[in-house]
């Protein structure tokens, strides 16, 4: 069982997504995360998933996915070299007394941006593949973290360096 | 100017279909008053369930789409049934369904269903026309879809408004192709000669031919390589007509009611070569011990079906026909193993079917009377249960399309509907609906549909009082405890009558040769019932989980 990204190129028609997500409940798959955005062409629109399965079972939904009318392609990123990002948004707790300090150099190391200062908490906001959101959460969670957004993950392939 | 409900009929029209078969509403009265004078014929059904399973029937029997049409609400859910049995089958039906107007969806307006929504997963794909400019492109595209590749059901939802909206410029012709839709027709050549080297090479080879042969329109180039290299044949319930039931080479159905031939050959060959087949569980039974020796070509237009229950050593993607066509051509006369033959013809003269003798009404022998009187020149449907597995093993099919059942899904009350299709497919052949008294009962408002058209079908009920599948798997596998399996004796000759459809009882071995030959000299329909053994149990039968050579009720003779 490992986890695939799998990059979907779609008609932009009203329905198209919840013929996949439909599609991946229905086979018994448990998407993990998704995300949905328009891509370089105009009408068509860039779906990733994650799904956990062994290879044959993945392999098998992306079959199934590729069959429908408004899907274009099916690509299985796992495995290609490719760039993998996510984004949160995170409010931690940071009134007066708090240690403000050490929430900053957190937020430096992990190169999260302040996007909201109130009075009693910050909001940050962190990009980056899902271990390192992961791991900026699990260091903040010790202030107290009030609310935590996560968006989908994206991919995209790295182009083939010459050699 | 025109409507959009003239733009769907003339669509219709010139996408060749003869008949549809639909029941009225609001939502699709617009479209009602175009049929009413258009050279499409209608036919008005009882239930909306029988329209989908009609056209359905009409699509079997003749290879082309068959067209249902429903009101929004209440009759587009009536329709799911049908459309999930054509889904399962892969048959190629076109749902027309009507839809409350544009401004009122999602707003819970009256007999409003999310008719798409709700056959999302049974559909092949789906419209909700929102612009009556959109509607001619939408209908060419949707036959496109549902008669290539591997066929299959397309709804197209529309609203009352798009129907009755006029448009002076009706662009049909600039219909888009769809570019995620593009199925795979002819096979990889480098494939083909692998297949060709595996074939030549194999020394028990056998064929599992299925619904893709029949789809494919391939039986005569399966017979060819059969012969050509005296392969044997065994088929699915779908495939059966694929080859001719009395041919040397055939083995008859295999799996789970499959003949002893059939599945004893499985479990020894070492090459099977699957084509337009799936590997179904009704069919492999224990997948880990389902053709355990041998190396498996899979030939589908499906490629998600090639490696989805096992394990294939060479996937073959593209048209039945167009691989047998090249793989004959490629293959060189051959003969394979004498003893591999000679272990087969052993086997089909060890294990005769067992049943009856006794000089009681058994169901096989009505239906090997009936296979006599009819042979080839027939299109026999079925319902669902013993009657319809009966049929399977005792009818001698002659070509394809001579057999409508519904496999995948097993839907009881598809029989009758589905008949009155098929008889508009091919008028100029007996259609016979082999029936239960269970299935037959799921559908029987038809009665009203056959007797208003005078449409010819002859229905035949094996009737035991029993759901009789059912109460055969209660007696084996639950100690005969036979809960709420037992129906009360029904008096089907009077309700044909009661329709002013002409009808008899038969309750001897001596009465069913005459009795037939009644109704098939009847003009217009006519219904047998046949009060068989009640107890009577459908072998040879591979338990649930059991291995396919591991059969109950095969005996040496
Ligand atoms: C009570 C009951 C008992 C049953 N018992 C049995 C039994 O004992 N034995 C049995 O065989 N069945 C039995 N069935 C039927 C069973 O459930 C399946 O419906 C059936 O086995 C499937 O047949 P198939 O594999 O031919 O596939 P189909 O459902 O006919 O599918 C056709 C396959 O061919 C492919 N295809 C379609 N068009 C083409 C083309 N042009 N070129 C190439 N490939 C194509 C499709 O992609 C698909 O994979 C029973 C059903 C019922 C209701
Ligand atoms: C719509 C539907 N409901 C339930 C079933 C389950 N089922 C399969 S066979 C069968 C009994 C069929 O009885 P009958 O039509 O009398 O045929 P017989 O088996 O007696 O020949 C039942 C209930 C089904 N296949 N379809």
């Amino acid at each position: 069982m490992t986890l695939h990204t799998l990059s979907i190129l779609v008609e932009d028609h009203p329905g198209a997504l919840s013929r996949i997500s439909g599609l991946f409940s229905r086979r018994g798959y448990n998407i993990g995360s998704l995300a949905v955005g328009p891509c370089e062409s105009a009408g068509l629109s860039r779906i990733t998933i994650t799904v956990t399965g062994d290879d044959a079972q993945v392999e098998q939904v992306r079959k199934q996915a590729s069959k429908l009318i408004d899907v274009i392609r099916v690509s299985d990123m796992t495995g290609t070299p490719r760039v993998e990002r996510e984004l949160a948004l995170i409010r931690v707790t940071a009134g007066p007394g708090a240690p403000q300090a050490e929430i900053m150099q957190i937020a430096q190391t992990f190169q999260a941006a302040v996007v909201d200062i109130g009075s009693a908490s910050v909001l940050l906001e962190v990009t980056g593949d899902t271990g390192k959101i992961d791991a900026t959460e699990r260091l903040l969670r010790r202030y107290g973290v009030r609310e935590c957004t996560r968006t989908g993950k994206i991919a995209a392939r790295r182009e083939e360096k010459d050699t | 100017m025109k409507s959009g409900a003239r733009i769907l009929v003339e669509s219709l029209h010139r996408q060749g279909v003869s008949t549809i078969f639909g029941y009225p509403g609001a939502a699709v009265l617009p479209i009602y008053d175009e049929l009413y004078s258009s050279p499409v014929r209608h036919i008005l059904v009882r239930h909306e369930q029988a329209a989908a399973h009609a056209a359905d029937g009409y699509a079997r029997a003749s290879g082309q789409t068959g067209v249902c049409l429903a009101t929004s609400g209440p009759g587009a859910c009536n329709l799911v049934t049908g459309i999930a049995t054509a889904y399962m089958d892969s048959s190629p039906v076109i749902a027309i369904t009507g839809q409350v107007a544009t401004h009122l969806i999602g707003n819970d307006a009256f007999q409003e269903a999310d008719i798409t929504g709700i056959t999302m997963p049974v559909t092949k794909h789906s419209y909700l026309v929102k612009r009556t400019e959109d509607l001619g492109g939408v209908i060419m595209e949707a036959f496109h879809i549902a008669g290539s590749g591997r066929k299959g059901p397309v709804l197209v939802d529309i609203p009352k408004d798009v129907s009755m909206n006029r448009i002076s410029h009706d662009p049909s012709g600039d219909a888009i192709h769809p570019r995620g839709y593009s199925p795979t027709v002819n096979a990889n050549r480098r494939q083909i000669t692998r297949a060709v080297d595996m074939i030549a090479n194999a020394e028990r080879p056998l064929i599992y031919a299925g619904g893709g042969v029949i789809a494919s329109g391939a039986s005569g180039e399966l017979l060819q390589l059969a012969e050509l290299m005296m392969i044997p044949v065994t088929s699915t319930l779908m495939g059966l007509g694929c080859i001719p039931g009395d041919h040397p080479l055939n083995l008859g159905m295999l799996g789970m009611h499959g003949t002893a031939q059939a599945n004893y050959a499985v479990t020894g060959c070492d090459l099977l070569i699957a084509i337009g087949a799936r590997f179904d569980d009704r069919v492999t039974g224990k997948i880990e011990a389902f053709a355990p020796r041998a190396q498996v070509i899979h030939v589908d237009i499906d490629p998600a079906e090639i490696g989805k229950n096992r394990e294939a050593h060479l996937p073959v993607v593209g048209d039945c026909r167009d691989v047998l066509l090249h793989l004959c051509s490629h293959l060189q006369k051959g003969k394979t193993g004498d003893s591999w033959q000679q272990t087969i013809a052993g086997w089909k003269q060890q294990y005769r079917p067992v049943y009856g003798g006794d000089g009681f009404l058994h169901p096989q022998d009505i239906i090997r009377a009936i296979s006599d009187m009819l042979g080839g020149n027939s299109v026999i449907v079925t319902e669902v249960g013993q009657h319809q597995m009966w049929t399977a093993q005792h009818y001698c099919f002659r070509s394809p399309r001579q057999l409508i059942t519904s496999g995948g899904l097993g839907t009881m009350g598809f029989g009758l509907p589905a008949a009155m299709g098929a008889h508009y497919a091919r008028p100029e052949v007996p259609v016979i609906d082999i029936s239960g008294d269970g299935s037959l009962q799921m559908n029987i408002q038809e009665f009203g549909t056959i007797a208003q058209y005078n449409i010819p079908v002859k229905i035949m009920v094996m009737n035991n009082m029993f759901l009789g599948m059912v109460r055969q798997w209660q007696e084996l596998f639950h100690d005969r405890r036979y809960s709420f399996t037992e129906l009360p004796p029904v008096d089907f000759v009077r309700i044909a009558e009661a329709y002013g459809i002409g009808g008899m009882k038969v309750e001897s071995c001596d009465e069913v040769v005459p009795a037939v030959e009644t109704a098939l000299s009847t003009d217009g329909p006519f219904l047998i019932d046949f009060r068989i053994e009640r107890e009577e149990n459908v072998f040879p039968m591979v338990p649930a989980g059991a291995a396919v050579n591991e059969m109950m009720g095969v005996r040496r003779q």
